[in-house]
């Protein structure tokens, strides 16, 4: 895939950052503001859209960006399941137990598991959209040979 | 505040209208993200701010693949001729749209007004789930705390969504 001019180049430089560290304000912050594992997760995988589209790439390093990201994402869901299971651990014996200590309402290290969940979930749903969009990358380089 | 809702929701249907209509689809595709965009608006007024988050970001990213799918292919719709296939399925989308129309009528009999609900549940929510949960933005307390096996199911549904269009987009693989 062919990448744009330097105009657009120099400037994502300098927003794309920016974006990333956004969508990681919206995760981190889910249980205190509004947005969350979802919101942030894709706010994550538009900054990586857009250095993906700018910058291009060949053929080989997209196949190769993709497979790692497979991987994340399969982690991602695994430990979600994981934290989630061990709720039988501790205390009352249920399923998405809340085992960890509550806090202060509206502190940022609260309400026991919920802020773990949001950034599984998040880290899992910037993987899923970002494979997505890589796959179709892919397929339209491999349609052109 | 329903004046508002209702010119905002006047204005979709006729983006949606023009979406459909529209001869060139990239002006097409641009109208269908008015659409969205207007929904935004609309769950701001509801105040629904998570909602909103979620619907502005999800609808930019569906416009950025939208818009590199029509300059990849082609800017002009392909017209098939109107044959039998293309009656049955007029009837058919006739008919469903009657009684849709007619469901509807028949259980907004039932329902509250919009933005007043009265269920049990959501009072017990309102009240408690601060405290239950610890987290200050309820929203995110409902979602993974007491409606946990929902949000499982939709991080699943993604991962099952990826690994349908690893499986269809591999024409390598298929050989």
């Amino acid at each position: 895939m062919k990448g744009m001019t330097i105009i657009v180049k120099k400037t994502t430089q300098l927003i794309a950052g920016m974006v990333f560290m956004y969508g990681i304000y919206v995760i981190v912050h889910g249980h205190l503001t509004p947005g969350g594992g979802f919101a942030g997760g894709v706010i994550m995988a538009g900054s990586l859209i857009l250095i993906t589209l700018v910058n291009g790439g060949d053929f080989l390093k997209l196949i190769k960006e993709e497979s790692g990201t497979t991987i994340i994402e399969s982690l991602a869901t695994i430990l979600v399941i994981t934290i989630a299971v061990s709720g039988f651990l501790f205390g009352t014996k249920i399923f998405f137990n809340n085992f960890l200590p509550k806090g202060i309402v509206g502190h940022l290290i609260s309400a026991g598991v919920l802020p773990l969940y949001n950034i599984f979930v998040g880290t899992e749903v910037a993987a899923s959209i970002f494979i997505i969009f890589l796959s179709l990358i892919i397929f339209k380089e491999e349609s052109k040979e | 505040m329903d004046l508002t809702i209702s010119v905002i929701v006047g204005f979709m249907i006729l983006g949606a209208l023009y979406a459909i209509h529209a001869r060139d689809l990239l002006s097409s595709v641009i109208a269908c993200s008015l659409v969205g965009y207007s929904l935004v608006i609309c769950f701001l007024l509801l105040k629904a701010p998570d909602l909103a988050i979620v619907q502005i970001v999800v609808d930019t990213i569906t416009l950025i693949i939208m818009v590199a799918v029509v300059l990849d292919s082609s800017r002009e719709e392909s017209f098939s001729k109107f044959d039998t296939q293309g009656y049955i399925s007029a009837l058919t989308a006739i008919f469903l749209g009657l009684m849709l129309l007619y469901f509807y009528t028949v259980s907004i009999q039932s329902l509250d007004v919009l933005g007043k609900s009265s269920l049990r549940m959501a009072k017990h929510y309102i009240e408690g789930a601060a405290q239950k949960t610890g987290s200050a933005n309820l929203v995110t307390g409902v979602v993974f705390d007491f409606r946990g096996y929902d949000t499982m199911g939709e991080a699943v549904v993604l991962v099952t969504a990826v690994l349908g269009v690893l499986t269809i987009l591999r024409i390598k693989g298929k050989k």
